[in-house]
């Protein structure tokens, strides 16, 4: 993250100017954009003054998360703080971030609403309900999100099991069983919506968690006038596996392969924002081969992810086959990534500081055979489903946004770029090299359903210029940094000197140990932003992992697009979301 | 004695009949699910019989043997009268299509509106399968059934009512009689064309397969069956495209003329080829949405059908 460090600094020095005391304290981190401690009841308005009225505005709530600081030893220069709320804000304008962090009570946190700033907020502090019991005064109602309504306690907190062995055996007995019925019951009017309109009474569907069209486990309660939906209420939280908690138990390395599950289409996507933060506090730098066969590996999954949504885009909307041609083409790069990496959809193949093996003698014929392949096909697809009057009578005009409700709702990505907002950081913040490559970010105009499937489809063209100058680029060289704390670390010298021998033993039997700090990686992904925020106090495990993902914020927007258009509209419009619940409910 | 005699000639007929129809819709299935796969860079069912023949009748033997639910709360009597309704037109309505020369179990005058009423019944199957269901997708798929069936019945009669005044006769031996030399699709292409655009509206087939369009009502009307009575809905569906391909054949394409060949054998020929015609347009197209179906039935194809009607009536009036 190469971010312009002058106006940041100008930034803070606004806001002390502005707000006086309420900046409570900078904290130094490795971060590149600055971390500022805030008093919780100007929350808000300094929110609002970050969002509206600043010149060169903060218009994206990234992130809200928290942090138990009950256990954490190693918080020198920061003011006490029981949870720690933290929002990352990002300015389009100057590129840059700014993180806020908000002390509160262990025992009862409890802080200002942000909602009222940042729509987005919304489920965010649903979240940190449910995980650490903060409570957000201002809010309507604190409703779980992720976990069940019947669930007790908070599970990320420090206090809460990690393993289901650490509780008595779960039985579901008839009691148990009614109860979590009646728990899910949808209830209109608890969430405020009206079951009548114009004197007729609403037709309540339950669409999901089992629907052939919900992509996944995931729930929409909608309220139906004919075929019109009024009003609609997602339901996450079928798909939580409680990633978060098992970053804290596993070793730094071995969290790599959970990674790929988050986003299980994005393959070693997801790996890429840990490792880069993971890389930070280490100070690891990685060695060019490693970096092009990152970028490249993450591009093949990202044509393989967009490849996906596009068939199922079309067989949405009644287009049968094209998504059988495509899948054509996955099992393609699925050929490839098997020859590299040795998996299709999970490789776990990047290591700390690098990838965990060069790559195999005649990898490059496997991909100018796929880079030869693949153009005419896309051309096909074109003609097939983007030029096809059906579709576009589907898909024009519907689901429509602009740029500003996109960012209020925290929109990143193609869908974000489909509104026309030019946003990738693979161009804005390049990593990895990226600056090195020639694309073009593909950008759209109203946000509809038609113009989030052109954007993708056109990075897919985009994709396999970028894994064109892989391949003719290909430097030289190591795949792994020389440094101590690259996992599984360097072994030539093991047998030669003790020293190295035992860093090797520790490393590989306990796990490397990442000095302690707090860093962040962001990459632009498949779906959009992934942002990881490590915290690490200094042991062989995470303190704490936060993973932001894409699909969370974006299905957040369905309430706000669905009144009005139909059943099958809806159907397109999830689809054009192109979410997948792991990556949501993680 | 007479009578007798024929009343058995025409049970065995009927029966001959109806096997072969049985027959033809799960061959049809069969053939269906090789060519899409064939279409879609896939296999299809190629594991039962040589090249996948006899999967028809392993499926068919599945769905006979598996369990049917009907779902708590359904109206039984009507849940299970549904499906039956669903084929038994279909399968009446091949009873006045005349094959070859003579080659019908009944020779009705009026046949082309007999086969037309039949096809109609059909939506009072899947409305009722939806509203005993006590499902809300079904209901919305019945919903949409009904909708449609409107919609699309009114062009679907006027679309070949041009054949029957060029013919004078509505009875579809002397129609295909009549096209001895020239087939009805050159006279009349847009009625063709509009009577297959209805057909597979009255077949429920993809783009028009909106009452039970998986992508947003998981299963529509079907929803909550399985096993026999899903099968019938499903041979319903299979026969109604033979039906509608044979109307057509008769209709528009000659029914069994020919040369060299049998004229059932063409008959068969040209309704399997419009037959394959319904398999690539589901594999082709898109569905549009439903408003936007019913805006092309009302505003669209039912004023160029009266308008192709008005065309043909002033040219028989004028020609005559």
């Amino acid at each position: 993250m190469s971010l312009d460090a002058a106006p940041t600094g100008d930034l803070v020095a606004d806001l002390r100017a502005r707000f006086g005391r309420a900046i409570l304290a900078r904290q130094e981190t490795a971060e590149d954009f600055p971390v500022l401690w805030i008093a919780p009841e100007a929350a808000p308005a300094i929110h609002r003054y970050l969002k509206q009225e600043i010149v060169r505005p903060f218009p994206l709530l990234v992130d809200l998360w928290c942090i138990d600081e009950t256990e954490r030893r190693n918080r020198a220069g920061q003011p006490a703080s029981g949870v720690t709320v933290c929002t990352h804000l990002t300015s389009l304008e100057r590129n840059a971030d700014i993180r806020l962090k908000i002390a509160c009570d262990a025992e009862a946190p409890e802080m200002p609403t942000l909602a009222g700033v940042y729509p987005n907020a919304d489920w965010y502090e649903r979240e940190a309900f449910d995980m650490f019991g903060v409570r957000f005064t201002g809010r309507a109602h604190h409703r779980r999100i992720l976990m069940s309504p019947l669930w007790d306690g908070h599970p990320l907190r420090k206090t809460h099991y990690a393993r289901a062995t650490e509780r008595p055996p779960f039985r579901m007995t008839d009691a148990v069983f009614h109860d979590t019925e009646d728990a899910m019951q949808p209830d209109p009017e608890g969430w405020g919506h009206p079951m009548m309109r114009d004197g007729q009474e609403l037709m309540m569907l339950n669409f999901g968690p089992h629907h052939p069209s919900a992509h996944g486990v995931f729930r929409i309660v909608l309220g139906l006038d004919g075929e019109e939906v009024v009003w609609a209420e997602p339901d996450i939280g079928y798909h939580h596996r409680g990633a978060e908690k098992m970053a804290e138990r596993q070793s730094w390395h071995g969290f790599i392969p959970y990674c790929d599950r988050i986003d299980y289409l994005g393959g070693v996507i997801q790996e890429l924002p840990y490792l880069m933060a993971v890389e930070r506090l280490c100070g690891i730098t990685v060695p060019p081969r490693a970096q092009m066969i990152r970028v490249m590996l993450a591009e093949f999954y990202r044509i393989n992810s967009h490849l996906l949504f596009y068939g199922t885009m079309a067989q949405d909307v009644g287009a049968m086959s094209p998504v059988f041609y495509m899948f054509t083409d996955r099992e393609k790069i699925h050929r490839i990534t098997e020859t590299i990496t040795g998996a299709r959809m999970h490789p776990a193949f990047f290591r700390i500081g690098g990838v965990a093996m060069d790559l195999p003698t005649g990898w490059d014929a496997l991909v100018r055979e796929f880079l030869e392949w693949m153009p005419s096909r896309m051309d096909e697809y074109e003609r097939m489903v983007l030029r096809s009057e059906l579709f576009r009578i589907r898909t024009k005009g519907v689901g429509a946004y602009d740029v500003a409700t996109a960012l209020d709702w925290g929109t990143t990505g193609p869908q974000l770029r489909a509104a026309g907002c030019d946003w990738d950081l693979r161009k804005r913040r390049p990593v990895m090299g990226y600056d090195q490559f020639e694309f073009e970010v593909p950008l759209g105009h109203t946000g509809d359903i038609y113009d989030r499937t052109r954007v993708r489809a056109d990075e897919i063209r985009e994709s396999l210029k970028i894994i064109r100058q892989c391949l003719e680029n290909m430097p030289e060289g190591p795949t792994k940094a020389d440094h101590p704390l690259t996992t599984p670390p360097p072994k030539d010298r093991t047998y030669q000197d003790i020293e190295t021998l035992i860093h090797h033993f520790l490393s590989v039997s306990q796990g490397t140990v990442v000095p302690a700090g707090e860093a962040t990686g962001q990459f632009e992904g498949n779906r959009g932003l992934s942002q990881y925020s490590i915290v690490s106090d200094g042991g062989t495990e995470s303190y704490r992992t936060r993973i932001r993902s894409p699909s969370f914020t974006h299905l957040q927007m369905i309430p706000t697009l669905a009144p009005g258009m139909t059943v099958a509209d809806l159907v397109v419009q999830i689809a054009a979301i192109d979410f997948v619940m792991s990556d949501t409910d993680r | 004695m007479m009578t007798a005699l024929a009343v058995v000639v025409i049970l065995i007929l009927s029966a001959m009949l109806l096997g072969g129809l049985m027959a033809a819709a799960g061959v049809f299935t069969w053939a269906e699910r090789r060519l899409l796969g064939f279409m879609q860079e896939r296999l299809g069912p190629n594991r039962v019989g040589p090249f996948g023949f006899a999967q028809w009748i392993a499926d068919t033997v599945k769905l006979i043997t598996k369990e049917d639910a009907p779902p708590e709360g359904a109206d039984r009597p009507a849940y299970f009268l549904a499906p039956v309704l669903a084929a038994l037109p279909i399968l009446a309505g091949f009873g006045v299509v005349m094959f070859a020369p003579g080659w019908a179990i009944a020779e009705l005058d009026m046949g082309v509106m007999f086969v037309m009423g039949m096809l109609a019944l059909t939506v009072y199957a899947l409305v009722l399968g939806a509203w005993a269901s006590r499902n809300r997708y079904a209901t919305l798929g019945g919903l949409r059934a009904a909708a449609q069936l409107l919609a699309y019945e009114s062009f679907l009669g006027l679309s070949l009512m041009g054949v029957v005044m060029l013919t004078g006769s509505f009875a579809l031996g002397d129609i295909v009689a009549a096209q001895e030399d020239r087939w009805f699709v050159l006279v009349q292409p847009l009625g063709c064309v509009l009577f297959l655009i209805a057909g597979v509206a009255a077949a429920h087939r993809l783009p028009f397969d909106l009452q039970e369009s998986e992508q947003d009502l998981v299963a529509g009307f079907m929803t909550e069956y399985s096993g026999m009575n899903f099968a019938l809905f499903f041979l319903g569906e299979y026969l109604a495209v033979l039906l509608v391909a044979a109307l057509a054949t008769t209709l528009f394409f000659g029914g069994w003329h020919g040369p060299v060949l049998p004229g059932a054998v063409w008959f068969g020929i040209k309704v399997g080829i419009i037959a394959f015609v319904f398999v690539w347009l589901r594999a082709t197209l898109p569905r549009p949405r439903y408003d936007q179906l019913i805006g092309f039935a009302w505003k669209v194809a039912l004023p160029l059908a009266l308008l192709n009607l008005l065309a043909t009536g002033w040219i028989v009036v004028g020609g005559a």
